[in-house]
């Protein structure tokens, strides 16, 4: 029996449930999100867009509680378009994740969030960078939100170093529609973005086109 | 995180824990003449479409003080610029200060750019107040209008977050709203269509859920024209009463009467004149 008379959705913080993920590639890198929004047990937004654009060649992936990470990747795109006029130049993907790390760390205590950064520069081409906790690390590929927690056993038996574009985005779909089918907190449709020289392209596979795996209800004819 | 516990029995869902007992007691009721009370309601529902031309913002009319009534009939719809209204749920002093507040800076900040305000600056006011109070301003909102750049919906939820969509629904009624709206949207309505599909959210929230009553407000937002119409829809008219209880004069017999003229004494006299020029 709840506790109070009203549904536990009415007042929950809203939060992106979520599963996120970033891929490093010789020359870029792919960054992906599912599109569920809960609130205690209601979806609010079942089409959201958690891939935000800090900068034209740096992305950051949202998860955790909706309004931290709403205003994180908010103060980040703004300091970083300050520091990018300044420099005169694209931002480095490290200058940003460090920024989003500052943030993440001095507030520690107060957020639930945490932004996974993604991006191309010059210097050290396509970069992931973790920011869990107000840590900064650059890792090959990084997954992050609840329903990160049932593919760590995909991710690291698929990843091998030396994939391409392709195998990028097709590996962080198979590994999302996985983690969509058993978290119950992420959900809906695919957001992609690859980050390369060239530039940055969106993409969005729907439900129906999402890879099937194992369902138990497949299975029986 | 989650744990698997086979033996345990769900918290979600409906309980049906009460209804032996409930059974119980109206058999007692009816037996003595009386019937069950009713269900009380507290809560709202608000929601927004985006249409061909515009907006259509939607809303019910009833405050609740716990488990009264306090207004039949308020105004859930605000202003906040010529061409930006925005619907509030939650808190009733929250969502009215708030809306007030940015609406005032708004057109401020109109008067400085020199234009008419966008809907994404007034998203932004919204959720870096709601944001920086960290939820206890208990304002969860509706916003939509047309600007420059066509016409907007934001839903902004009580600690900052925002989401952009087509349609969206608020308040203790939403899920009811919502069904009616993941049923029947289409993009690019007429504003016909609009208008009426927002009314049956609405009505859905009034009628299915405990929480919302009374009328149906809307609001249409194009691109030259606002339509704020209050009421749509009196769903909830009250009833006419079939007799006249009024008891006549003379039903209750006088069996006896007796005065008793109270002994005061005048005390003091202060006379004070007013000014009155």
């Amino acid at each position: 029996m709840p506790l109070s008379s009203e549904p536990s959705w009415l007042n929950c913080e809203v939060s992106t449930g979520t599963t996120i993920m970033a891929v490093e590639f010789e020359g870029g890198v792919v960054i992906g999100s599912d599109s569920r929004v809960s609130a205690g047990q209601s979806v609010v937004n079942r089409v959201m867009n958690k891939l935000s654009r800090l900068h034209d060649n740096v992305y950051c992936a949202l998860s955790g509680s909706a309004a931290d990470a709403q205003a994180v990747a908010d103060i980040v795109d703004y300091q970083l378009d300050l520091h990018s006029i300044a420099m005169g130049r694209l931002p480095l993907v490290r200058s940003a994740a460090n920024m989003v790390k500052d943030i993440s760390y001095k507030y520690k205590e107060e957020l639930v969030a945490h932004l996974i950064v993604a991006g191309w520069d010059k210097r050290c081409g396509g970069q992931v960078f973790g920011t869990l906790g107000g840590l900064l690390i650059r890792q090959p590929f990084a997954v992050g939100g609840s329903g990160s927690t049932y593919i760590y056993g995909y991710v690291d038996a698929t990843y091998r170093p030396g994939m391409s574009k392709e195998d990028c985005l097709q590996f962080t779909t198979n590994a999302l529609s996985l983690a969509m089918g058993r978290d119950g907190s992420s959900g809906g449709v695919v957001y992609l973005v690859s980050i390369t020289e060239k530039g940055t392209e969106e993409k969005v596979v729907l439900g129906n086109n999402l890879p099937q795996f194992f369902d138990d209800e497949t299975q029986l004819v | 995180m989650a744990s698997l516990s086979v033996c345990q029995p769900q918290c979600g869902g409906f309980s049906f824990e009460n209804s032996k007992r409930n059974a119980l007691l109206e058999a007692e009721f009816t037996k003595l003449g009386h019937s069950l009370p009713a269900a009380r309601k507290t809560g709202t529902t608000i929601c927004g479409v985006v249409f061909k031309d515009g907006v259509v913002l939607g809303a019910d009319t009833r405050a609740t003080e716990g488990m009264i009534v306090a207004d039949k009939n308020c105004s859930k719809i605000h202003y906040i610029s010529p061409n930006i209204y925005c619907c509030g749920a939650g808190t009733a002093a929250d969502t009215e200060m708030t809306t007030q507040i940015i609406s005032s800076n708004l057109e401020l900040h109109a008067l400085s750019t020199g234009r008419p305000s966008r809907v994404a600056t007034a998203n932004r006011m919204l959720k870096q107040m709601l944001f920086r109070y960290q939820g206890y301003i208990g304002a969860a909102l509706v916003l939509g209008g047309v600007d420059s750049a066509g016409p907007h919906l934001y839903s902004i939820y009580p600690h900052g977050s925002t989401d952009k969509l087509p349609y969206v629904t608020m308040g203790s009624g939403s899920l009811a709203a919502m069904a009616v709206f993941e049923d029947r949207y289409k993009q690019d309505m007429e504003e016909g269509e609009a208008k009426q599909l927002v009314r049956d959210a609405i009505a859905a929230g009034i009628f299915n859920d405990l929480g919302s009553g009374s009328n149906i407000d809307l609001c249409v937002i194009t691109k030259n024209n606002i339509d704020y119409i209050r009421p749509h829809d009196k769903a909830n008219k009250k009833g006419v009463r079939s007799g006249s209880y009024k008891y006549k004069r003379g039903t209750t017999g006088v069996l006896t009467k007796n005065i008793i003229p109270l002994d005061l004494e005048l005390v003091e006299e202060v006379v004070q004149t007013m000014d009155t020029s």
